[in-house]
């Protein structure tokens, strides 16, 4: 009894995920879970991985938050519109002055944050917007189309942005995508057995191995089910492919690297972590410079997929980003959250957004739904772990 | 025999799975001054909650006479109106309010929509000078020290026409003089006819003003000492609280060698961090051998911690100056990190604030100071990491059920026990254990000394801080005396007292007066 209990607290929003997708596969008549919407589903909240991933960072360091994300999406998107389309420049120097830029802009900030210790929230409130602002006099107010190809195609827009099928299949079925899943479960399951193994061997506690088989076995259905729903369509998008990559380099930089350890370490006490001899001013640095890189990247994703850079672009995406952590597990106070858990918070987002538009919600009352259910997840993840629903006084 | 003015009957509190109090009884006179003594976790602090309604009536089994009548308080409100007041351990105060802001918070004078100050600072100003705070009633919290930050507390309790005041271990904080000047107020209140209930560790301070002793251990009332009739020594008490004979509060270290000098402090001179002309330590010179255990003996604000943390890595204070030797050679340590490389550790003063990250396992404590120990090219081997978590647990025997557990949720002995095991194993030459004893209880302090012995058989240096005279008396090897920054005197541990370390410091103090 009380292993199940521990478990349901510790996957709690990984039931509210299941419940949600229940409830539209019955409220769409099963419409959310056809092909091409499960790679809508990836393909429109690209962006929130990416983002959530680095905003995971910010507020692991003490449930700090990046405001200016959005306009910083913005403003990358419009250089690096200008640089491919008014300065004809070769599609990849575009791309990495933009990241550079990106970074540049998260380094700024994050000067004043960690080595001057100016509040968080003030800093990235101002960048919020200086870069608005700076995206609208760089685009002078006006849609700027993007038309370089390769680089929509590699960012994940257009109508051709997925991993060709060089293997032809059946008519219909995307090979590549199905045997991409396969060969990911397939790594996934010798990574955990070689972890148990090697567990076993040097003789450590190997009780927790039943849990893990479950996990796993549920993670690798998960992935083969996605994999079949995109080889149906048109295969893997590409967009994919940079949240696989942005996902795994920070779910593995959080878990299993001495930097990441130092990000809990500062959050969850920051004195200790000084006395520790963790130098905190340098992890407050590389939060909120690796904020603004992502935010360059998401930047790129955003202008792909809308083959044009706009000064509007990129409102919220803060709250979207903030939202997924928040409903993924993070704490407001700092020091806990996981890759893992963002990644469920943004699906449960994504999933929300997609399952309203295709049962024809209205737009605003999308909003009301996606604000009750941010609010509504952590309510019960906070509660769930507490005995009484009144807060002691 | 006075009145009997509380009473508290058959009181039994269950909470899910522990029984915490088990059919106590505790009766106090009125005008006495009752002191409530145990080990941690014995029940002291859930009685008085039970007392004051933090638990409400219907969730504790037993009665609660209080002058005469049977109360059933449901939330401390209650308990206020009949005039107990309870002064909990950790500072109730706002810092960034005056003194009358606070002593009237949730209190207020005057009316709901318009609080009338000119009463409040009156009023406030009048209870102060009772507890004999000279300072304007205007005076913000965060500009007073914290002794008398404690008076502030016990004025607001007078404010609240306290009848009974309950102090939760009101000196925890507090150095020995104003611990004193606190006790002498409590025995003033107590001439004039206010009961008190102190909880308190410091049997001395116990003995020294109390009237009766009740004991509680395991959740359940041992016995009363009556000042009057009964042996109230310092061992008696122990005897009654760890139930068992303390033969020895110190253990013996045996067969240690003292070897040679490891680390030399010369000429150590430390600005404070913020008023950069106020110097918090002056011209310090220590050594410290292999094998030997320091203390470093010194009233609340004397430096010595001040001292420690600028030594490790120049993490306090301003315009250090002096000279660090360490195995014979000068260094120079930068930051923490360098200092750690140098085998150097500081084990801090508050475990709670500076020392552990609560709300994580005792696992990632225990490597957080040492990380490379448990990672290749900066990629953590968790398997190894929850090794070393398990082999310290099991050497310094940490009560926990797996090392996966929150550092938050266990007592205070054992999370000392942790932030010692990720100090050594920082694998450091040279400990600096700053109060490593405070706030825990009687068995885990023994405990705590063997394994300060252990380290120093093992030829390592211990330097340890402590508030605490008996402590130092009893493990130390030698001892400096530090007071208002500088080392006023330096004391072989067979030779030194109690009377000679106080002396000393006061001598200093007034010979500087007079100059």
């Amino acid at each position: 009894m009380g292993k199940v209990k521990e478990s349901f607290q510790k996957y709690t929003m990984i039931f509210v995920l299941i419940l949600v997708l229940a409830f539209f596969a019955w409220g769409t008549g099963g419409k959310i879970l056809y092909p091409q919407n499960v790679n809508n589903l990836i393909s429109q909240n690209a962006y929130v991985f990416v983002l959530a991933s680095g905003m995971l960072l910010c507020i692991l360091t003490g449930g700090n938050i990046d405001l200016s994300v959005g306009s910083v999406v913005c403003f990358v998107g419009a250089m690096a519109g200008k640089f491919m389309e008014e300065m004809k420049m070769n599609p990849v120097i575009a791309v990495l002055i933009a990241l550079i830029i990106g970074a540049a802009i998260g380094a700024w900030q994050a000067f004043w944050i960690a080595y001057v210790r100016i509040p968080p929230f003030i800093v990235t409130l101002a960048g919020m917007l200086m870069f608005r602002g700076l995206s609208n006099v760089a685009l002078k107010g006006k849609t700027l189309p993007i038309k370089s190809a390769g680089f929509v195609r590699f960012f994940g827009g257009g109508a051709n942005c997925y991993i060709p099928d060089f293997i032809g299949g059946p008519e219909g079925l995307n090979m590549v995508a199905l045997l991409a899943g396969g060969i990911a479960s397939l790594i996934f399951v010798i990574i955990t057995v070689r972890g148990m193994q090697k567990r076993a061997k040097s003789g450590y506690d190997t009780a927790g191995n039943a849990g893990v088989l479950v996990r796993t076995i549920a993670i690798v259905a998960v992935v083969m089910a996605v994999s079949y729903k995109l080889a149906q369509y048109k295969g893997i998008p590409t967009s994919l492919v940079l949240v696989a990559i942005v996902v795994i380099v920070y779910g593995y930089l959080t878990s299993k690297t001495t930097t990441g350890r130092y990000f809990y370490a500062v959050g969850g006490n920051e004195k200790a972590a000084a006395l520790s001899g963790i130098n905190t001013n340098r992890v407050y640095f590389i939060a909120y410079t690796n904020m603004g890189f992502l935010a360059g990247l998401a930047g790129l994703m955003t202008i792909a997929r809308m083959t044009s850079a706009q000064p509007t672009y990129g409102q919220n995406y803060e709250m979207d980003a903030i939202g997924s952590c928040f409903i993924g597990g993070a704490s407001a106070y700092g020091g806990v959250g996981t890759i893992p858990g963002v990644i469920v918070g943004a699906v449960l987002m994504g999933l929300i957004n997609q399952g309203m538009s295709i049962m024809g919600t209205d737009q605003n009352m999308q909003k009301v739904v996606k604000g009750a259910v941010l609010l509504a997840a952590v309510i019960f993840d906070v509660v769930s772990k507490r005995k009484s629903f009144i807060a002691k006084a | 025999m006075g009145k009997i003015l509380l009473e508290m009957k058959n009181i039994t509190k269950t909470f899910p799975g522990v029984k915490a109090l088990d059919n106590v009884n505790l009766q106090v006179e009125e005008g006495e001054i009752h002191a409530l003594v145990g080990e941690n976790g014995a029940g002291k602090s859930t009685l008085m909650n039970v007392l004051s309604g933090i638990y409400p009536a219907g969730t504790y089994e037993g009665d609660i006479i209080y002058d005469g009548e049977i109360c059933t308080f449901h939330d401390i409100k209650d308990s206020e109106a009949k005039g107990i007041i309870i002064i909990h351990q950790e500072l109730a105060l706002v810092p960034y309010m005056t003194i009358g802001e606070n002593m009237f918070l949730g209190n207020e004078r005057g009316k709901k929509y318009a609080i009338n100050w000119d009463e409040t600072y009156e009023l406030a100003a009048k209870y102060i000078r009772q507890v004999g705070l000279t300072e304007s009633a205007r005076t913000f919290i965060k500009d007073i020290g914290v002794g008398k930050q404690q008076l502030v507390e016990i004025a607001k309790a007078l404010a609240k026409n306290a009848k009974l005041l309950i102090l939760d271990e009101p000196t925890s904080s507090l150095n020995e003089a104003d611990s004193k000047a606190l006790l002498d107020l409590l025995l003033k209140f107590k001439s004039e006819g206010l009961t008190s209930i102190i909880i308190s560790h410091k049997l001395n301070e116990v003995a020294y003003v109390a009237d009766k002793i009740t004991v509680i251990r395991d959740g359940a009332t041992i016995e009363t000492l009556d000042k009057q009739q009964d042996d109230i020594s310092e061992d008696r008490i122990i005897r009654g609280m760890v139930g068992r004979e303390l033969t020895d509060r110190f253990p013996k270290r045996e067969g240690v060698t003292i070897g040679d000098v490891n680390m030399e402090v010369k000429n150590w001179n430390v600005y404070h961090p913020l008023y950069n002309e106020r110097k918090v330590v002056d011209n310090v010179s220590i050594k410290v051998r292999k094998g030997e255990v320091v203390g470093i003996a010194g009233l609340m604000g004397a430096g010595r911690t001040e001292l420690a943390m600028s030594v490790f890595g120049k993490s306090y204070g301003t315009k250090i100056s002096g000279q660090l030797f360490l195995n014979g050679e000068e260094v120079h340590l930068k930051n923490v990190r360098d200092a750690i490389h140098h085998k150097l550790a500081y084990v801090t003063e508050d475990r709670k604030g500076n020392g552990l990250i609560l709300s994580n396992s005792i696992k990632i404590n225990t490597s957080l100071a040492n990380l490379e120990g448990v990672s290749s090219r900066s990629v953590i081997d968790s398997d190894k990491e929850y090794a070393v978590a398990e082999e310290y647990r099991q050497k310094l025997r940490t009560k926990c059920p797996t090392v996966e557990q929150n550092v938050g949720n266990l007592s205070g002995g054992n999370q000392q026990k942790v932030l010692l095991s990720k100090w050594m194993f920082a694998d450091p030459d040279i400990l600096i254990l700053d109060e490593p004893t405070r706030g825990i209880d009687v068995g885990a302090k023994y405990e705590i000394y063997c394994i300060i012995n252990d380290l120093a058989a093992a030829g390592k240096s211990v330097i340890m801080i402590s508030s605490e005279l008996p402590e130092v008396l009893g493990m130390s090897d030698r001892i400096y005396v530090m007071n208002e920054g500088r080392i006023v005197t330096e004391l072989d541990g067979q030779e030194a007292t109690q009377e000679k370390i106080m002396g000393s410091i006061l001598k200093s103090s007034s010979s500087k007066a007079d100059a």
